[in-house]
């Protein structure tokens, strides 16, 4: 579904990604964890775009994400890809002058040209499964982090898109709403959804995850199944930062 | 010494709200062309294209460093010369729509470079264009938080829309003087159209401040 392959990334001097390669088969679930600055971010911004790269090829569903193409044309490539790529934000980015039902048919009405009596089932069906269907009409503002989150996770459903990409999700929420929305991963982890999600959570990555990559410093120092990642890693760089976190 | 006659005044009410209605009118559709050319001037001058947006920068600078009165006079008698002949009224609406979209895309800009970056991208992610972007995220929310901004403009607008009476547009401040050269009343009549002036501006900020509730929970 996801390949990648010897991707390269600088800001200005700094390097951020020093040749990643990686695969994403369609129904797994990745988890990408290190330290902060270990660029993990950045490689998941690079899959639909938001970050330009350097050298290297993203592929996505047998689509080179990074084709030479200039102006319009490769506007039109990235607009077309980015739909099929869900996106969940570690600061939520939900539309404060839209409510959550607007928030999440935008997107289908305005692309996929769906009826809006249609965009409002769908929407209402989405909230129903993230436990929202009552803040339908509810702005952002008026909501709680937890409940921003799983109208952006819902909002990115809309799009019905092949993979998404969770870019620490709970980081910015209050202890007693992570829960809540690891939940809803959970779930859509249960559905088969293709997930790329990075987290600071280590012990929901073990949880949920199928296949984890450890990154630091701009490369992958290890991957595996977590229990095998976990428990016993084998990679030095690993050990430390798995002591630092478990501390 | 003559004493103050304001009776004249209820004489003349007929002129006197015609050149009001007529105020309100300028006052509308100025209004509502200077905010839609702010935007469109805001966008041009943040385009990532050079050719785009050195234009646009001369454009503002011309009419931000120049008297309004000045572009009244150019568009309404200057233009005829190049066989531009447009009726006095369209002149007024041009200047000031022109005038005060200036001052409205320095606004808008703002409003603009102001929004989260994460804005941007949550739009983008879920593949909405650039302008799509704009049209739907970004310039809502910009408009939303410089509406109070855009509202002082709005009300200078309202005010400065009596310099049109240089070309003849029967508006209140011409109204006045209309009945005045009639009555040789200047004292009562310019209080008078003050007095509207000032009705205008009260029912103006009275419109603004519902829309700025009506936005306070979007924001």
């Amino acid at each position: 579904m996801i390949q990648v392959a010897d991707l390269h990334k600088a800001f200005g001097a700094v390097e951020v990604l020093k040749g990643i390669d990686l695969t994403v088969e369609r129904g797994q679930i990745l988890a990408i964890i290190g330290p902060s600055g270990s660029g993990k971010s950045t490689l998941l911004r690079t899959i639909n775009h938001l970050e330009s790269v350097d050298r290297g090829e993203i592929w996505f569903d047998g689509m080179l994400v990074n084709q030479p193409l200039r102006g319009r044309r490769f506007e039109r490539h990235v607009n077309r890809i980015r739909q099929h790529i869900g996106m969940v934000f570690q600061h939520f980015n939900l539309f404060p002058h839209m409510t959550a039902l607007e928030n999440i048919t935008m997107a289908p009405m305005l692309l996929k040209k769906t009826p809006r009596r249609e965009a409002r089932e769908l929407a209402e069906s989405l909230l129903r499964k993230v436990g929202l269907l009552d803040r339908i009409d509810y702005y952002p503002a008026q909501l709680s982090g937890g409940q921003k989150q799983r109208v952006a996770i819902a909002r990115a459903l809309a799009m019905e898109p092949k993979v998404m990409l969770f870019d620490e999700v709970t980081s910015s929420l209050d202890p007693e709403l992570v829960g809540e929305v690891n939940k809803v991963m959970k779930q859509l982890a249960q559905e088969h959804m293709t997930m790329l999600i990075v987290t600071h959570e280590l012990r929901f990555a073990a949880d949920v995850a199928d296949h984890v990559l450890f990154m630091a410093d701009g490369v992958v120092v290890e991957e595996g199944p977590p229990a095998q990642l976990f428990r016993a890693p084998a990679q030095e760089r690993t050990k430390t930062f798995l002591q630092e976190v478990f501390k | 010494m003559q004493g103050f006659d304001f009776w004249a005044v209820t004489e003349y009410s007929d002129v006197l709200l015609a050149g009001m209605a007529w105020t309100a009118l300028l006052t509308v559709a100025s209004s509502g062309l200077s905010l839609v050319g702010g935007a469109v001037f805001a966008l041009l001058g943040l385009s990532r294209s050079r050719v785009v947006r050195m234009p646009t920068a001369f454009f503002v600078w011309l009419f931000l460093g120049t008297p309004l009165l000045l572009q009244l006079y150019l568009i309404y008698f200057g233009l005829v010369q190049i066989g531009i002949d447009l009726t006095a009224f369209a002149a007024g609406v041009i200047a000031l729509s022109l005038h005060f979209a200036v001052y409205n895309a320095d606004v808008i800009r703002a409003g603009i470079v102001a929004i989260d970056r994460g804005q941007h991208e949550a739009s983008r992610s879920l593949g909405l264009g650039l302008g799509q972007t704009m049209r739907k995220v970004i310039l809502p929310q910009a408009l939303r938080n410089v509406t109070p901004a855009l509202g002082n403009n709005m009300i200078a607008l309202l005010k400065e829309s009596s310099l049109v009476s240089i070309i003849g547009v029967m508006e209140l401040t011409l109204s006045a003087q209309r009945a005045i050269s009639e009555t040789f009343r200047p004292f009562e009549f310019y209080i008078a159209a003050g007095a509207l002036y000032y009705v205008l501006n009260a029912v103006l900020e009275l419109v603004l401040r519902r829309v700025e509730r009506g936005t306070a929970m979007t924001r």
